[in-house]
């Protein structure tokens, strides 16, 4: 493992990390790839360089675009390094990776952190139990390992709900219902945002939603609407969900349901390193506090994508440039004029592509059934911790997650709090009578990911 | 305006443990604590109750560590019985092992003098052969160490909730989100100011930690603390394997494995650092070795709160009687004598003889 | 659960729990598993409950099994070889005395 000192260093290879590293070998600039998965595309375009032409084609034209970037990442001279978990990254620029098995350091003059989203936990009763997974997990097995889902359930509310619906349609398994939580409320609000639509890109994704939905109806997939007061049924794993819809109560029976209800940002890196973060009211998230460039509050260190706010897999894309730019710049590569006539068209880009945000957020926003769930259901689900649970310690003294956390362990198990920091915030904000601002969120330590007691104490310091 | 009979300045495990036993004694108690995101050495600690080795060079500091680990079981009765929360404490005796003759020599001949010092309380000096037999999965560079019959363990983070919980059902008044920010002696009492509230009580226990420092002067009181950082490491859960605790390392409850320690004199950075933590990751693999296919799921540190010789402040004020000083930085293994001891003497408006030597004063003595 | 797009040609194998498992080389455990039609992959160190891959993405940790004897392994991150022998995570990590009491 190196531990020289690279001019970038850009961690995950999703869109933005690779148009991020792509743009900066192209100016000469010695940048590093890092990520975690054994091939670029991080989850939008998982698989896409191995992917066949006919599952490309039931995925649809979106995914197929991935192919374009991950080529040109491999054709630039950016260095690469698949299968590397970073456990600490500080402020100093000082990347601390595990690479098979081995602990190492990985030094930079700017970082650009580009860990995209995680899915927002959906704390439904039964929500733990085996054939549940997120939406997204169930499109990775279609992607990465080229796998039909039998009898799915979709249950839930947000473009990827719909997406995955019409790709397994257009895969020859069209899923057995779609329970969508999408609140009468929540339409009635997101049409205040329609004048985004004198936006040719916000026309564009309005279009393709419609015929997404369309695709949906045309296949004969049983959709419900406005459904609430969800329930996964099963001892040792899922046999049914039920729900109300329409005024009446419903019950699926199915081995496999996919969740989601949205995207947030995976704020584990930043909040780790000691980035300021904000609530984001529309989105109903945490985001990093960033300038336009994705300077986060930490010198040296930019975020770019969906881990610097939620936009989707192009605005990533635009967000990588920018953010490469930025670097660019710093290391005396482009001057400020050239920096800037560069990210004009970007910038304009990005304003266009996030016009029809609000419209989105305002309609699939998470509904209280979601983010403050009924106490029976489990939140942490590492060290099984309920609702309940949380807002007993909250009665007894708890005043934030923090205290939470040493409280009840909630946060203390394997996946550190990222399934869990949301939902016990919000949970603590209701209880508290806070606004999410003030509440915060969990304080988050290295490592962030594991590594043995045996590799932290052999590893080279270089 | 807010009339109590004692206010206790720190929520943390020294302060909780005195406005606890405070209420306990009959007294109309408020424990007033800072927000979610304080410095909170209570939310660092280790979690020993550990008597071995403290003291050396102030026997009266070894006794009040032996008393307290007596009194132990009573406050954990107490707890267990008033809140359902299982602290988890077991005093099994605890060891302190050594990776070379050298410093097993050093180790042996500080508990011999403490012997001398403070009294035989059975610590006695074990072998390779006898440490592995009582210890199971020791390396082979262990040579020995010490023993103490009356070392153990218990969760630290339970402890401090069942002593705010219990707090409350006995209505005591836990005020969190309270930056004390003057204190104002007057007849009877003292006005506390926090914010634009304003407290009045007739006593008054800084138990702040670090932020006592700046508190003290208010009520003629010195307490010269400085942070002292320490790591700590902590496995994934794993099955019950180590059944004694060390003085670093020690199995919890619920399976998972904390590693520390160390010494680090850098301000109030609570970051984590790696060359540290690798540190003690080694060092604690070469006391255990299968722990190195164990995984760390997480690193915490904070900061001790150390007076210039390392050993507690306590102490009433002479200038305003009524007011006294709780520093310390072993508040889990003190926290036993501070609830059931000094907690009812504050009550009484009277220092324990016992605790006259642990005044600040003696950091102004003269040497001769 | 899951079927197969294609009935794929390089077949490799390993085990769970004693059970051949086929898989695609270099598609990950968790995948091999579903496709199997494994229901849980392993039993919470807290109450036994039963888990299963749920995020797909290294994010969740709900799919541990021990591979190789190596306990605790996200099944979504390893990618499938032939001859592995995974079994269930039941519960937490043992610790291993016997490297020690050998070694003297």
């Amino acid at each position: 493992m190196s531990a020289a000192m690279h001019d970038a260093v850009i961690i995950g290879a999703g869109p933005a990390g690779l148009a991020a590293a792509t743009r900066l070998a192209g100016h000469g600039a010695d940048a590093v790839l890092l990520d975690e998965q054994a091939a670029p595309g991080g989850q939008i375009y998982r698989g896409i360089e191995t992917c066949s032409p006919a599952l490309q084609q039931s995925l649809g034209p979106d995914y197929a675009h991935g192919a374009g970037l991950a080529a040109a990442f491999r054709a630039s001279t950016a260095a690469y390094r698949p299968e590397t978990a970073i456990w600490q990254v500080t402020p100093e620029g000082e990347i601390w990776t595990k690479h098979q098995g081995r602990a190492g350091l990985v030094r930079a003059r700017h970082i650009i952190i580009a860990t995209g989203a995680l899915e927002r936990p959906v704390p439904v009763p039964g929500w733990t139990l085996p054939g549940v997974m997120t939406a997204g997990a169930v499109q990775i097995l279609l992607k990465s390992a080229a796998l039909l889902p039998e009898g799915l359930v979709l249950a839930g509310s947000g473009p990827l709900l719909y997406l995955l619906a019409a790709q397994s349609i257009a895969a020859g398994a069209p899923p057995a219902a779609l329970v969508d939580t999408t609140s009468r409320a929540h339409e009635r609000a997101a049409l205040r945002h329609l004048s985004a639509l004198i936006h040719a890109p916000a026309r564009q994704m309005l279009r393709k939603g419609m015929g997404l939905k369309a695709a949906i109806r045309r296949a004969g997939v049983p959709v419900f609407r406005h459904a609430e007061a969800l329930r996964i049924e099963g001892e040792t794993e899922a046999r049914a969900i039920s729900f109300t819809s329409g005024g009446q109560r419903h019950r699926l029976e199915t081995r496999l349901i996919a969740l989601h209800e949205g995207v947030i940002p995976h704020q584990q890196m930043t909040r780790a390193i000691g980035c300021a973060h904000e609530w984001n009211a529309a989105q109903h998230c945490f985001q990093p506090v960033l300038d336009e460039w994705g300077q986060s509050s930490v010198d040296g260190i930019l975020v770019a994508g969906d881990a610097s706010g939620i936009g989707g897999a192009t605005v990533a894309e635009t967000s990588g440039q920018i953010a490469a730019l930025a670097v660019l710049h710093h290391l005396g590569r482009l001057s400020a004029t050239e920096r800037d006539k560069l990210a004009a068209p970007y910038l304009a880009m990005r304003r266009k592509q996030l016009a029809f945000r609000p419209f989105l957020d305002a309609l699939y926003a998470p509904r209280p059934e979601i983010t403050t769930p009924p106490d029976e259901v489990m939140v942490c689900r590492c060290e099984e911790i309920t609702a309940g649970m949380v807002r007993d310690a909250a009665r007894q003294g708890a005043q934030g997650p923090n205290q939470v956390k040493s409280f009840l362990r909630a946060g203390m198990g394997p996946c550190q709090g990222r399934v869990c920091g949301p939902v016990v915030a919000s949970i603590l904000s209701d209880a508290l009578g806070q606004d999410p601002q003030t509440t915060g969120y969990y304080r988050i330590r290295p490592p962030l990911k594991p590594i043995t007691i045996g590799e932290l104490a052999d590893l080279d310091q270089g | 305006m807010k009339t109590y009979d004692l206010a206790i300045i720190g929520g943390g495990l020294v302060g909780s443990a005195i406005a606890w036993g405070a209420a306990r004694a009959g007294a109309h108690v408020a424990l007033l604590d800072e927000g979610d995101a304080a410095l909170r050495a209570a939310r660092g600690n280790f979690g020993l109750v550990w008597v071995q080795g403290k003291g050396a060079g102030m026997p009266a500091y070894a006794a009040w560590t032996q008393r307290s680990a007596q009194l132990w079981p009573e406050l954990r009765d107490a707890l267990e019985g008033e809140t359902n929360l299982r602290l988890g404490l077991e005093q099994p005796g605890g060891f302190y092992f050594c990776l070379s003759e050298a410093e097993l020599e050093k180790r042996a001949s500080l508990i011999q003098r403490m012997s001398h010092e403070s009294g035989d309380i059975g610590t006695r000096v074990i072998g390779r052969a006898e440490a592995r037999a009582m210890v199971p999965g020791l390396g082979t560079e262990v040579v020995g160490g010490t023993y103490c019959p009356m070392d153990g363990h218990v969760n630290p983070l339970y402890l401090l909730r069942a002593l705010q919980a219990s707090l409350r059902a006995a209505r005591g008044d836990y005020l969190p989100n309270r930056h004390v920010t003057q204190i104002v002696p007057q007849a009877g009492g003292f006005v506390l100011s926090c914010g634009d509230e304003r407290l009045l009580c007739q006593k008054l226990v800084l138990s702040a930690g670090l932020g006592s420092r700046d508190l003290a002067p208010m009520v003629g009181l010195d307490m010269p603390v400085q942070p002292l950082r320490g790591q700590i490491l902590v496995t994934e859960r794993m099955r019950p394997f180590l059944h004694f605790p060390t003085h670093n390392v020690r199995q919890t409850q619920e399976g998972t494995v904390l590693l520390g320690d160390s010494h680090e004199d850098v301000g109030f950075d609570t970051d984590t650092a790696i060359p540290v933590q690798q540190q003690i990751a080694a060092r604690n693999m070469r006391v255990f070795p299968a722990l190195r296919d164990a995984t760390l799921i997480r690193s915490w540190s904070a900061l001790r709160v150390m007076s210039p010789d390392g050993h507690p402040i306590y102490e009433q004020s002479a200038a305003h009687p009524g007011a006294f000083a709780a520093a310390c930085h072993s508040g889990v293994t003190l926290a036993g004598a501070h609830a059931l001891a000094y907690a009812p003497s504050i009550v009484a408006g009277v220092l324990p003889d016992q605790l006259l030597p642990f005044s600040s004063q003696r950091f102004h003595v003269q040497a001769h | 659960m899951f079927k197969r797009i294609d009935a794929a040609a390089d077949l490799i194998r390993f085990t769970f729990e004693g059970q051949t498992i086929e898989a695609r080389p270099g598609e990950s455990i968790a995948a091999s598993l579903l496709a199997a039609g494994v229901p849980a992959l392993r039993e919470t160190p807290v109450s036994g409950a039963p888990r299963a891959p749920y995020c797909m993405m290294g994010v969740c940790f709900d799919c541990l099994v021990e591979i190789d004897g190596v306990p605790n392994q996200q099944a979504c991150l390893t990618a499938a070889k032939a001859g592995l022998v995974v079994r269930r995570q039941r519960g937490a990590r043992p610790f291993d005395t016997t490297e020690t009491e050998a070694g003297q």
